[in-house]
């Protein structure tokens, strides 16, 4: 076997990914050179993908800690207490440079690999959420990756059985040659019955279990770590092929095992498969594993150990059962129909030992594997974001009809209905979908008690390009204001971080800022981060028409964007907040401060095209009044509808509250007439984006209990109109300033995504 | 009356079914495993949506030969129910327990979306309390729910009212424009020569509370139980 391969030199090593210095420190820890599966097994935990090399010493400055906090990061996924006994288990994680590279499959293996990451736990998965960034949808090829991306998912979840229940679709320039495929998924689990990566206990059977190993997927984690060139199409074959009832039958097998109390620790094959498993569960738990890979089950034939090591298949578990209960295991996965051969054991010492076919190829302390290096390179803003900021918005000029430019702006595939993408994924498999995709958060029940979650993903490229620190401030309030607007307080934060690549200083710096600007959230609105994922070198040579002036290296960058998932808790399911107006008749208010800007925001790119200014102030106290304000008023049943103010700034959020509400009201959408101080522009003000801002809708009748309940929270607000009318109509200064019917902002907001999908 | 939900490699309204017929309705459920052949305890057997074996050749092609599907035969010749819904409709018909196939979308993609049934024929045991031209509301949530017949068959399920279900507008009318997977004349569900055996495109386990958006599905369990006759409370308006 040895014989075959190849020779164990620097130049492998680079090629493999590692660097001289790494290669040298390999060399140091294990007084020798590796053997050609060694170099393998490093190369994969080492990779930026596994390792998280460049972000470890950043991500330790998120708040992780909470009383309710169940478990924060370094497992499979976070988990919090909602109370009543239950726990949700929840996670995000990209697949980006796979559904770059086939769509379809890349997509697909995302949603299964956040899947598993949530049932190996011990939680039935009972939401996904899909955060998704694209190029323009006019252009063909970024056509074809929308298809194949939203397929992919619908084929997956679907298959699965696990509902699609929100997320978003974004679009700029900047994502043409990179786009961001982020997969939230959350899970229901008794909070005492949650199960760890850990391989605990020596002597312990280790269990291989579900579909056979191919040689498909070898080096994904390391393809995830490189920038993407020419040659992105002859990387296909380390994107993996999923298969949704194979993982349907695991998950099935894997909760009936875990019912047994028979499994001791269990980790998901994800990313380096094998490798990662066999290193990071003896790590966590300072033991030891032997491992025997002739037994790995196997569909293909003549694999080397390093192959069956690295492979990247999908749907695989390893799974450390309790020693003499191995029989009952292998009687659930038989059951299933699922393959569970014991590979190995858990060993006293600390290395991992892996032989094939008796022979050993690779004896490494686990200790060496999981310990990376970490890097703390320089960074700094970039010489061109000053120019950006200073762009005064007001220099440029005022739209002629302020009606047109909401008509234009409801059409914008960004802000758009995304129905051709969510009816084509089940959104309601469980019968807990309380709020289908198309409000501002999804809210699901939990059977068997009265409290729903609320579960919401946001994060603006622009906003965070044009300032870090406060863009990723803003990710965070937005997400946890729309669980808010929905009723539910927040309880922990997933983040999804996708940049460029970490080895140049700017994109460094906003990796860097970024972390920050969540940290001051998550402290400020008092959530823990309980885990998520750094997803670098989101980077092409091939982006066409990218306004963004990356370019010093080559390569163009996608826009810095953290996706930040919310998942919040409501103690009574059926005092639920949705987005739309309901009825004629009932007062409109708008609470949070008048601070806006149009810095970065969808007018000035739809609009002007341009992408640049600066960002609308963030007082976190006031984000933090305003979202404790919303949820009592949602609490108490006070209002009827509450939406928080978002891309398109008020008149969008004002035009979504009108229409978006139609298919559930009977067809007919509900008008409005508002009256707005007219401030220092008028586009600024109907247009402009700034945090802290829920639009309400109460009814006359609770109109004195609402104002009670507003003195109270000390927050800024007013009424601003009146819903009714099949028009919406702003007055400012005496004047109307906007006047459209209903219908036509419906059609520009149902058309204006779908009509480039057809 | 004693349901059993048939559980399939694959299977996902399983859960869905049994929570109604145990919360909802109130009446006894249990689990039926593919391989169970037998159903004797039972009065009715529910084939729930999903994807059973994948739905690998064709949707519900292995399930239809499995050996839960080969005992519902001689449990329907005993006086047995049977309703399939969504994957359990194209076992259905794939098991040739009715007439028809099932194919993919006409649009090719999957559709998980609201829908308008026009009711077509109340004399079954499933729509006995509901009213000819009565439209009820459910969703759908499939990518193989073209239903398909050739013209004798066709012409022969029309001749015993075998239609049960056509998918229509709010107001009834049965359009191009309301029918979500180009289905052969608009047909979303369809009864045996005795109406014992119901098979369905649309899902009323998810249209059976108000929290979930309506109670329109449970019609179909209510007119099974005839509990609104003894209420006193089932008319035929």
């Amino acid at each position: 076997m040895a014989g075959t391969e190849p020779k164990v030199t620097l130049d492998l090593a680079r090629g493999l990914g590692l660097t001289a210095d790494e290669y040298d420190r390999i060399i140091q820890r294990l007084g020798r050179e590796p053997s050609y599966t060694e170099l393998g097994l490093f190369s994969a935990l080492w990779s930026e993908h596994c390792a998280y090399k460049h972000s470890r010493v950043f991500l330790s400055r998120l708040p992780t800690r909470a009383p309710h906090l169940l478990q924060g990061p370094g497992e499979n996924a976070g988990a919090v207490d909602i109370g009543d006994g239950w726990a949700v288990v929840f996670k995000m994680e990209s697949h980006n440079h796979p559904s770059f590279i086939e769509p379809f499959q890349g997509a697909a293996t995302g949603v299964g690999g956040i899947l598993r990451d949530i049932f190996t736990m011990g939680a039935r998965p009972i939401a996904i959420l899909d955060s998704l960034r694209f190029g323009d949808p006019a252009d063909a090829k970024t056509k074809h990756l929308i298809n194949g991306v939203v397929s992919g998912i619908s084929w997956y979840g679907n298959c699965f059985g696990c509902p699609t229940v929100g997320g978003e679709i974004a679009f700029a320039p900047e994502y043409a040659g990179n786009p961001l495929v982020n997969v939230m998924c959350v899970g229901l689990v008794r909070a005492d019955r949650i199960h760890l990566a850990r391989a605990e206990g020596v002597g312990n059977p280790v269990f291989y279990v579900g579909n056979k190993t191919g040689r498909d997927g070898i080096h994904g984690a390391t393809m995830a770590s490189a920038t993407f060139d020419d040659e992105a199409e002859a990387k296909r074959p380390t994107v993996q092929v999923g298969d949704p009832f194979t993982e349907k039958l695991l998950l099935e097998a894997c909760l009936e095992a875990m019912a047994t109390g028979a499994v001791v620790g269990i980790q998901d094959m994800g990313a380096a498969g094998l490798a990662c498993c066999t290193s990071e569960m003896p790590a966590r738990s300072g033991t030891g594993m032997e491992v025997e890979l002739s037994a790995v089950p196997q569909r293909e034939e003549g694999m080397t150990p390093y192959e069956l090591l690295l492979s990247e298949s999908q749907e695989r578990m390893l799974l450390v059962g309790a020693k003499g209960r191995e029989d009952e295991l292998r009687r659930v996965f038989a059951k299933w129909e699922l393959d569970a051969v014991k590979i190995g054991e858990v060993t006293g010492g600390a290395d991992l030992v892996v032989r094939h076919r008796g022979e050993e190829v690779a004896h490494v302390p686990v200790e060496a594997l999981t310990d990376a290096p970490t890097y703390e390179k320089s960074y700094g803003p970039p010489a061109w974001l000053a120019e950006r900021q200073a762009l005064e918005p007001l220099c440029l000029p005022e739209p002629d009809d302020y009606g047109e430019a909401l008509v234009r702006l409801m059409g914008s595939p960004t802000i758009a209905s995304k129905e051709w993408a969510y009816r084509q994924y089940d959104q309601q498999v469980g019968t807990n979908t309380l709020v289908l995709p198309g409000s501002d958060a999804a809210v699901l029940r939990i059977k068997g008690t009265r409290r729903a979650i609320a579960i919401s993903t946001d994060g603006s490229g622009r906003q965070v390009f044009l300032d870090p620190r406060r863009g990723a401030a803003m990710a965070v309030c937005e997400a946890a204001r729309n669980v808010s607007c929905a009723g539910g307080r927040p309880l922990g934060v997933t983040d999804c971080m996708n940049f460029g690549s970490p080895e140049r200083p700017e994109i460094l710096w906003q990796f860097a800022e970024a972390i920050e600007g969540i940290a001051e959230a998550c402290r400020a609105l008092e959530v823990p981060v309980v885990g998520g994922n750094v997803s670098f070198y989101n980077e092409t040579v091939q982006a066409k028409g990218a306004t963004s002036p990356w370019d010093s290296s080559g390569g163009t960058a996608i826009l810095p964007t953290p996706i930040i998932g919310v998942v919040g808790v409501l103690e009574d399911a059926s005092r639920l907040g949705t987005q739309w107006f309901k009825a004629a008749g009932q007062r409109i208010a708008l609470l949070g401060p008048d601070g806006v800007s149009l810095g970065g925001s969808e007018y000035l790119w739809t609009l002007h095209d341009r992408l640049a200014g600066r960002l609308a102030p963030l007082d976190l106290e006031v984000e933090r009044r305003v979202q404790s304000a919303v949820r009592a008023a949602v609490g108490a049943g006070l209002v009827t509808a509450a939406h928080d103010c978002a891309e398109g700034g008020l008149a969008v959020t004002l035009a979504e509250g009108a229409v978006t509400g139609a298919r559930a009201n009977g067809g007919v959408g509900v008008g409005c007439e508002v009256t707005v101080e007219p401030g220092r522009r008028l586009d600024e003000t109907l247009f402009g984006e700034g945090p802290s801002r829920v639009v309400v809708t109460v009814e006359p009748a609770r109109q004195r209990e609402f104002e009670a309940l507003m003195a109270e929270s000390a927050i800024p607000w007013r009424w601003i109109g009146t819903t009714g009318g099949e028009r919406l109509i702003v007055h400012a200064s005496g004047r109307v300033v906007v006047d459209v019917a209903v219908d036509r902002i419906e059609h520009a907001w149902r058309s204006g995504f779908e009509r480039h999908m057809a | 009356m004693r349901f059993g939900v048939v559980v399939f490699p694959g299977t996902w309204s399983d859960c869905d079914f049994h929570y109604v017929i145990s919360e909802v309705i109130r009446q006894p459920v249990k689990y039926v495993w593919h391989r169970d052949r037998n159903l004797a305890d039972l009065d009715c057997v529910v084939l729930p949506g999903g994807f059973s074996y994948g739905d690998y050749l064709r949707a519900g092609a292995v399930a239809g030969k499995s050996p839960v599907v080969e005992a519902l035969r001689e449990f329907v010749a005993n006086g047995g129910y049977v309703l399939g819904s969504c994957n359990g409709f194209q076992i259905l018909c794939e098991a040739g327990l009715l007439p028809g196939v099932l194919m993919r979308n006409e649009c090719l993609q999957y559709r998980c979306q609201s829908t308008n049934l026009l009711v077509e024929n109340v004399e079954t045991p499933f729509t006995r309390g509901l009213r000819a031209g009565q439209v009820l509301t459910m969703p759908i949530s499939h990518g193989e729910g073209k239903y398909y017949a050739d013209a004798p068959t066709l012409a022969a399920l029309k001749a015993r009212q075998g239609i049960v279900f056509r998918y229509a507008t709010v107001e009834g009318q049965v359009v191009k424009a309301a029918n979500p997977n180009g289905s052969v004349e608009n047909i979303a569900g369809v009864v045996n020569e005795t109406g014992a055996v119901l098979g369905l495109m649309p899902h009323p386990e998810r249209a059976a509370e108000t929290a979930m958006g309506g109670t329109d599905g449970l019609l179909l369990f209510q007119s099974l139980l005839g509990t609104l006759v003894e209420d006193g409370t089932f008319l035929k308006r």
